[in-house]
């Protein structure tokens, strides 16, 4: 699975670390739920050091495209937040 | 995935499909959509610029509020060593905001700093995978029939569509910074003009309200001083313990006002330390 996180770059995923990753990313979600911005630092900066820790960089010129999009490893909870009303964070 | 990763999947596949479906060819679109891309970039790169010049004026009044703290501290020092509680607590609750008032200018820069390098690499990533594209397309029209091409030019287009989406974000929190950036040095500029941070910029011999009370105390100490050098001499009862200890290091013993005030200021600052 190729992950790309933004403003970082693509990464390949092993098949064993993507149970993994739904975990933390559930947890993360939990955490905008809650509007805990502790527990959101912590699940979310884990998701992010589990693909740097697991995955493979793909090269700037490689045009494959992404399974699943993450929004920059420093996103605040408010943007994060963002994500999940209206147009979200992407300007058009 | 229902996370935030879906979400955001989800967003950015619609996005890029909206851009990408406007055309037949795929790679009509991508030119389309980099040209203006590259507009937005310029426009990036002035707002950028402009932030240069908020950002020095933020940094020297970084600098001042630094030469503000080292003031604030002597004068709680000074006026604790006075006997003066409530103007030290003055003192340290200006001392307080200005230090608050910093820190967060110096997480300002540094992340403005951070916002901008990420455009630049995104900007990077994005013209790398716009060149491969272009050499691609091509072997690709040259390899498959024209069904299957299309299908594969467009992938490798998803591929592309999705770094603009990375360029255009970065480009919309690194603006959003600087304006963030602008109203900062415009609102502490503001501060300084108004004279809330009265006596930032006075260097030379600005004097706020704490050192004019400091300096009345300085006055009635000196006389205190005088006087207890006085009883001393007549050997008629004992001065205050406060007194004794302040002039007790003293070598100098003539009672020149001046010498005990400038003597007296030098034991406050370090006979307050708890």
């Amino acid at each position: 699975m190729i992950v790309r996180v933004f403003s970082d770059g693509q990464y390949r995923i092993p098949d064993d670390a993507q149970a993994r990753l739904h975990e933390l990313d559930v947890a993360t979600v939990e955490a905008i739920d809650a509007n805990d911005e502790g527990a959101f630092k912590s699940s979310y900066g884990a998701l992010i050091e589990l693909i740097h820790a697991n995955g493979e960089r793909l090269a700037d010129d490689d045009l494959a495209p992404s399974d699943l999009m993450l929004p920059p490893s420093d996103i605040t909870l408010e943007e994060a937040r963002e994500e999940f009303t209206g147009e979200g964070l992407l300007p058009d | 995935m229902a996370g935030l990763t879906g979400r955001m999947s989800t967003i950015v596949k619609a996005k890029v499909s909206k851009v990408l479906d406007r055309a037949e060819d795929p790679a009509e679109t991508l030119d389309y959509s980099y040209s203006k891309q590259l507009e937005l970039l310029q426009n990036v790169k002035k707002g950028i610029a402009d932030v240069v010049t908020s950002k020095k004026r933020l940094q020297l009044q970084e600098t001042q509020m630094q030469q503000q703290v080292v003031k604030l501290d002597t004068q709680a020092r000074q006026a604790l060593a006075a006997n003066r509680e409530d103007l030290a607590r003055v003192a340290l609750e200006r001392k307080q905001s200005v230090q608050t008032e910093l820190q967060s200018m110096d997480s300002q820069i540094a992340e403005l700093e951070a916002q901008q390098q990420k455009l630049i690499d995104s900007e990077a990533a994005m013209r790398a995978k716009l060149e491969a594209f272009r050499t691609k397309k091509e072997v690709i029209k040259a390899q498959y029939s024209a069904a299957e091409a299309q299908v594969r030019i467009s992938e490798a287009a998803t591929g592309v569509g999705e770094q603009m989406a990375d360029v255009g974000l970065a480009m919309q929190r690194a603006l959003d910074k600087t304006e963030n950036m602008k109203a900062r040095a415009a609102a502490v500029g503001e501060l300084q003009d108004s004279g809330t941070f009265e006596d930032l910029t006075q260097l030379g011999p600005g004097k706020d309200d704490i050192d004019r009370q400091l300096e009345a105390i300085g006055a009635g100490g000196a006389v205190d001083d005088e006087l207890s050098k006085l009883k001393a001499e007549i050997g008629a009862g004992a001065a205050p313990t406060q007194i004794e200890a302040s002039t007790g290091g003293e070598a100098a013993p003539a009672p020149e006002p001046a010498a005990a005030d400038a003597g007296g200021d030098h034991d406050d600052a370090s006979g307050a330390t708890p």
